[in-house]
């Protein structure tokens, strides 16, 4: 609403400057909006953040005190470099941080090379092609989890099956998610909006597809590129199911699964557990605060632009 | 430098013609305009010389080459692009040097060619700045630099003024005949502003509807349109022109008859010409008293040094008379009498548009 609005709506008499009404009488309005938004904000965040809160405080206190205090007045620190050292939580983060490692790379790699290929090149069936890219957004991760299990099982990648090396093992976990259609999709977006005569001009001054792509298209989707590599670290760290199924060694499992592990191994010393879930979602938190600005524009992109 | 020379090109989209059977050689060291309204096929002539674009038909020679088959890249050519096409992510100095980097110059050269480049250009002082921290002018500028610095053997230009203020294109404009000359260079520059193909140009080629309609200086095709369209479309204010049918007496126009001058008359007559349509440029008309043509003032424009004198016929066709500021204003609304300077008309076939009197 414009300035000029407000003044006719609150009914300011004629000879009222509409910047003096907006001093005395929008102003007041305005500040209210915002204070009822804020509370709204400070409820909400409340809401979400009390199990954290008191997953922090469990972790604090002793077992037999669990649930029942608001605030660690002895605080068990011990509980955190138990569950680092006795319940791995340090090796399940490194897991964690190598296959989440290879999947960013991965989808950053081959999103890139998709995306160039659908916003700068021409082939038959581009936009069928592009559709059925699109396609596979629909399509649940559960419902090919069988189909993938035994494509990965039957190539050795599963530890223990076979015997083979780690570096095998890795791959098994990261191996489905490292092409990804919505990364495309994003990625696609972003390079739409690099001026045609730019590849004109690089094809000019000597650059082919590649080269054009490396130094012109990516640096100036860097945003995007970081957006995504954000939202893939978050879903590939976050992962449950697959890497469940795909581990057996449990000097090879991710930190999910691990603090499963760590629920069922530490039945008495629950604070531990709570410590060690507290210890793998710092890493989230941490890319979440350096990062807030890529999130939004990741989950947001889809929806402005598409 | 090279010469550049096309020879019967045609480029189709479809069913669309957008270059149809374009013959037409650059000389070396030549400044020529490629000049046309826009989607007469100009920019994608350009483009098939830059290799942005396949030819259907025709042969594309630079130099003494042959280069149909050749990559944008191999045919040593530099494009300047109207929206400049700077690598936005990259400081002026790395734009300018982009082209050196690919062509694996060595890096102690490279800074050299820049420098020397940048110089030319007066962009010295902007060297680390990025180009979104310019002005058009600037910008501009490098675009120019990155071409050059290359050294190729011709330029193509695609309508790089178009997005400047009307001032910084005048001074621009200047800028670009005194490079071209400096550079001795080979330069095909496509606009649709008749005022850059005029002043720029050694030769004028236009186009339309992807056909060549004549080439030639700027000077001869303004004095000597090869057709109708070209007549219309050099020339501000544009050429007047009345439609007859051709007598003995000369151009009959409703009741009233045009003589015409002999050369004319005697060529529309041996290329069995029947209805003819006659062309006046603004600056060839007079008013007076003793005029042919019956002509009322609807609106006079000042332009300083000239007037525009915008008439209404009596069939309501209308007629601009150019007259220099020095002359009595007529005010608007007054009948007046027009008459033409024979030696200035021009005479075209009504059904072909063609130029009938040589």
């Amino acid at each position: 609403m414009s300035t000029t609005d407000g003044v006719l709506a609150a009914g300011v008499p004629e000879f009222t400057t509409p910047a003096a009404a907006t001093a005395t009488i929008a102003a007041p309005k305005h500040r209210w909006g915002v204070f009822w938004r804020y509370l709204l904000l400070s409820v909400v965040a409340l809401i979400v953040l009390f199990p954290i809160y008191m997953t922090v405080v469990n972790s604090l206190v002793e077992t037999d005190e669990f649930s029942k205090k608001f605030f660690p007045t002895d605080p068990q620190w011990h509980t955190y470099s138990d569950a680092w050292t006795n319940g791995h939580v340090g090796n399940y983060l490194k897991n964690s941080f190598i296959v989440t490692f290879i999947i960013v790379i991965g989808q950053l790699i081959t999103a890139t090379l998709a995306a160039y290929a659908f916003a700068f090149l021409d082939f038959p069936f581009k936009r069928t092609l592009f559709i059925v890219f699109l396609a596979t957004l629909m399509i649940p991760f559960e419902i090919t989890i069988i189909t993938n299990l035994q494509t990965v099982s039957e190539s050795g990648w599963i530890n223990d099956v076979f015997g083979v090396t780690l570096y095998d093992t890795y791959a098994g976990l990261a191996i489905p998610f490292l092409a990804t259609g919505f990364g495309a999709f994003l990625l696609r977006q972003a390079f739409l909006g690099v001026p045609r005569d730019l590849q004109d001009a690089a094809s000019l001054d000597g650059y082919g597809h590649l080269r054009f792509m490396a130094r012109v298209v990516v640096p100036l989707a860097r945003p995007t590129l970081a957006a995504l590599a954000v939202f893939s670290f978050l879903s590939a760290w976050n992962q449950y199911l697959w890497p469940l199924l795909v581990t057996r060694d449990d000097r090879l499992r991710t930190v999910q699964i691990g603090l499963k592990q760590l629920r069922n191994t530490n039945l008495q010393d629950f604070n531990v557990t709570f410590a060690g879930a507290i210890l793998a979602i710092i890493p989230l938190a941490v890319l979440l605060l350096v990062f807030q600005k890529q999130l939004v524009r990741g989950l947001t992109a889809g929806a402005v632009k598409g | 430098m090279s010469r550049v020379a096309l020879e019967g090109v045609t480029r189709k989209f479809g069913d669309v013609t957008a270059v149809d059977n374009l013959t037409l050689e650059i000389k070396d060291e030549e400044f020529l305009v490629l000049l046309g309204p826009s989607g007469c096929g100009k920019s994608t002539a350009l483009r098939m010389i830059a290799g942005l674009e396949d030819p259907t038909e025709g042969t594309i020679q630079i130099g003494d080459r042959v280069v149909n088959d050749v990559e944008p890249k191999d045919r040593d050519i530099a494009m300047v692009f109207q929206s400049y096409a700077l690598y936005p992510h990259m400081t002026v100095e790395r734009n300018i040097e982009f082209p050196l980097k690919s062509r694996n110059v060595p890096k102690e050269d490279r800074a050299g060619q820049v420098l020397e480049a940048a110089r030319m250009l007066d962009l010295e002082p902007f060297l680390k700045r990025k180009p979104a921290e310019l002005s058009g002018g600037q910008r501009q500028r490098v675009a120019l630099a990155r071409a050059i610095v290359r050294r190729p053997q011709a330029f193509l230009m695609d309508e790089p003024l178009s997005n400047l203020d009307a001032k910084l294109r005048v001074q621009t404009r200047a800028e670009l005949i005194e490079l071209q000359r400096r550079l001795l260079a080979t330069v095909i520059y496509v606009t649709h502003d008749q005022v850059e193909a005029m002043t720029m140009g050694h030769r004028i080629a236009i186009m339309e509807k992807g056909v060549l309609q004549q080439v030639g200086a700027p000077s001869d095709v303004y004095a000597k349109p090869a057709n109708l369209f070209v007549a219309r479309f050099i020339g501000n204010p544009p050429m007047n022109t009345v439609e007859g049918d051709l007598t003995d007496g000369g151009l009959r126009v409703h009741e009233l008859t045009i003589p015409l001058p002999d050369a004319a008359a005697g060529a529309a007559r041996q290329a069995g010409v029947r209805r003819a349509v006659l062309g006046i440029r603004p600056e060839h008309l007079s008013i007076g008293t003793d005029g042919l043509i019956a002509a009322t003032v609807t609106v006079v424009e000042a332009l300083g040094h000239e007037r525009h004198v915008i008439c209404r016929l009596e069939d309501d066709q209308m007629i601009i008379v150019r007259q220099p500021s020095s002359d009595p204003s007529p005010s608007e609304g007054e009948t007046l009498r027009l008459s033409a300077d024979p030696e200035h008309v021009h005479l075209f076939d009504a059904t072909s548009g063609q130029r009938v009197d040589g």
